[in-house]
């Protein structure tokens, strides 16, 4: 009976390979094949969403303007469920099989992680608008030598957001409320509270809870009557959402701040707008940003396509599609190699999020963080954030 | 001081619901000895029905609360006689393993057409919004009303139970199916008139969770459903007065966790609490010790 079972599985792992070759050969050499491999469905849809409307809007400008150098650009999308290891499976086949050029996304850290080996092995980039984890593009002080990314890392965040904190608030204490549940909260909590530390103040206490909880009123009654300047409230909107509402229910008037993990039309949902008073939070791109050139095109064509204000998301996806057939167009042959080299190189890139160049020893941006205040739920003052 | 109010207030709502849900586990393991994994889907589909009823048609909170409780009854119904009834006769693990199925299937076609993001309830009326300063200690209406409701739709369930014709009928099957039948008691009515009862009491909770949180999604019947069936074995399973303390003692520890400050141990330590009541009185709190007939 084992041994049957044995034969049958060798037989469909044979099949199954061959299979994967037939696919392989396709492929037409007058398009370039991108990938485009995201979170269309579960958790944290709404960033995968949002990333890939801004990608079909840069990819169809770029194919309204004759594509890169005479090229059209063609968008094979997947959909990885919010789940790291479906990422990697799609990785994989998008390099193997659709034979794509670069892949980009996931936008979670995660889900992006898990499909960066999938990327040395095959040489093959990948670049995510979003993925802000600390050892996403360097891990162990090992440069991932085909890992990217358009956004800045978590320590920059919590850094930028101690400095807000401290400097424009004269905050002199804060209160740590963070998603034990999530490598990105626990980085921003890190990173905020030393940066706090070495500027004077001090950190009261903090608070933990997991993603999916819906009730904070145990741990937000614990919180109340301590004394703090400010709430430090690193974690997704979901949650975020319901802990802002339920602290401004419960009479919390100090500021809260976060990162860009609040900014999505769903907090403004579940917080309510009377609650978003005094709510500060990190972010990639804010539609207030006056200096940015490329902001007043890029605005008025995604409302003219998808009849909506964009957000940081479809900005950075924007981006991300943007710098990638920027180097495609200047990388010296169409292989994942080549493409690196010129992903690694680019210098005063022009985007919606800012100017600016990928460092060739960490293959991060190098740009400035805005801080974006929140008047009754509206966006209502943008700085930059000075590190 | 305040502190220890304001925690006792939290643990009373969230004890509320944890209660509500808890009696549909209990009435329907009375009556066929079923634990119905399906239970806490239902109290999801009563959030997805308020949250239709609030936001597309318009209608009050009151009366959003009564149309989720008539679809959920039916809908308790529904699962009963398709999923359950042809099973009546075989064992209780593949009753059991359906009613994972059944779980299964109402959280995944929830999610294929109300897709998987979480949705949130539409601004409240004002009445329902307010808030009550005592001293330090706030209470919304919100609050007061989610109490409310459970505290009147136990009581009435109490009624319907203790002193109807019904309730009569109800208590006789769960005591002897056999029996009853001889007595000229419809089994098969009587059984589907318990799971309308306790899924109308699962979309009631629904609702006051959508309101309360203002955040419902397909899977948020998971792990509701699994403490309130903790609930439901802590006091007794199969015991109506063992669904309420056990409800509110299970929203009770969870909020002094919390409290305590090991917010993230919560779930744990229901869990631990589970197996705990298990080994020292399996019974539960208010159950008896029922040998069983060999």
């Amino acid at each position: 009976m084992k041994r049957t079972f044995a034969a049958l599985a060798s037989a469909a792992l044979g099949l199954s390979l061959l299979a994967g070759c037939g696919g392989s050969g396709s492929g037409s050499s007058d398009s370039i094949k991108i990938g485009v491999n995201y979170e269309l469905s579960g958790s944290v849809a709404t960033y995968g969403d949002a990333s890939v409307k801004g990608i079909e809007l840069a990819i169809e400008e770029i194919n309204a303007a004759g594509g890169i150098n005479g090229k059209q650009v063609e968008l094979v999308k997947y959909d990885t469920k919010s789940e790291p290891a479906e990422a990697t499976t799609l990785a994989t086949k998008l390099m193997t099989q659709d034979k794509v050029l670069t892949v980009i996304g996931p936008a979670t850290s995660g889900s992006f992680k898990a499909t960066i080996p999938v990327a040395n092995q095959n040489q093959v980039p990948v670049i995510s608008g979003s993925a802000t984890a600390e050892d996403v593009t360097v891990s162990n002080d090992k440069l991932q030598e085909y890992a990217f990314r358009t956004c800045f890392s978590d320590s920059y965040q919590g850094t930028a957001m101690a400095n807000f904190a401290a400097e424009n608030l004269s905050a002199t204490s804060a209160f740590v409320i963070k998603d034990t549940s999530s490598d990105y909260a626990k980085g921003l909590a890190d990173n905020f509270s030393q940066r706090f530390g070495d500027l004077g103040g001090t950190v009261v206490g903090e608070e933990g809870y997991v993603s999916g909880d819906t009730d904070f009123n145990a741990i937000l009654t614990r919180i109340k009557n301590q004394d703090f300047d400010v709430i430090y409230l690193p974690g997704y909107y979901n949650e975020v959402g319901l802990i802002i509402k339920q602290a401004r229910e419960l009479g919390i008037t100090q500021p809260i701040l976060g990162g860009d993990g609040f900014d999505s039309p769903t907090l403004l949902q579940l917080a309510g707008a009377s609650a978003l008073n005094d709510v500060y939070y990190t972010n990639h791109y804010s539609s207030l940003d006056t200096t940015n050139q490329q902001l007043q095109a890029f605005t008025e064509a995604y409302t003219a396509k998808y009849g909506e204000e964009p957000n940081a998301f479809n900005a950075l996806g924007y981006d991300t599609a943007k710098l990638v057939a920027d180097a495609i167009g200047r990388s010296s042959e169409l292989t994942g190699e080549a493409v690196k080299e010129a992903l690694a190189s680019t210098e005063d890139f022009e985007g919606v999020t800012g100017t600016f160049s990928i460092d060739p020893e960490t293959h991060d941006p190098v740009k400035a963080a805005l801080v974006i205040g929140l008047k009754d739920g509206v966006q209502d003052s943008v700085e930059k954030a000075a590190i | 001081m305040e502190q220890v109010l304001q925690q006792l207030i939290n643990g009373l709502s969230l004890g509320s619901i944890y209660a509500l849900i808890a009696l549909g586990y209990t009435m329907v393991y009375g009556i066929i000895q079923l634990i119905n994994f399906a239970h806490g889907d239902v109290y999801m589909v009563g959030a997805y029905v308020g949250y239709v009823c609030m936001t597309h048609l318009h209608i009050g909170f009151f009366p959003s609360l009564v149309v989720a409780m008539a679809a959920c009854a039916v809908l308790g119904m529904v699962i009963e006689r398709v999923a359950y009834k042809p099973l009546r006769h075989s064992t209780r693990i593949a009753v059991l393993i359906t009613a994972i199925g059944v779980s299964l299937l109402l959280e995944y076609t929830m999610m294929y057409f109300a897709g998987a993001a979480v949705r949130s309830y539409p601004e409240l009326p004002a009445y329902l919004t307010r808030s009550f300063h005592f001293g330090g200690v706030v209470v919304t209406s919100l609050q007061i009303s989610i109490v409310a409701v459970s505290v009147i739709l136990m009581v009435a369930l109490q009624f319907i139970v203790r002193r109807t014709k019904l309730g009569k009928a109800m208590r006789a099957v769960s005591q002897d199916q056999d029996a009853a039948r001889l007595m000229g008691i419809s089994v098969d009515n009587t059984i589907s008139f318990t799971f309308a009862l306790g899924s109308a009491l699962a979309g009631a909770a629904g609702v006051l969770v959508g309101v309360y949180y203002n955040s419902i999604n397909p899977l948020m019947g998971i792990l509701p459903g699994l403490k309130a069936f903790v609930a439901a074995v802590f006091g007794g399973i199969g015991l109506i007065p063992g669904a309420l303390l056990g409800g509110y003692v299970i929203g009770a520890i969870e909020t002094l966790v919390s409290w305590v400050g090991f917010s993230t141990f919560r779930d744990a330590v229901v869990f631990a609490v589970l197996i705990i009541v298990l080994i020292v009185k399996p019974s539960g709190i208010l159950g008896k010790n029922v040998r069983e007939k060999v």
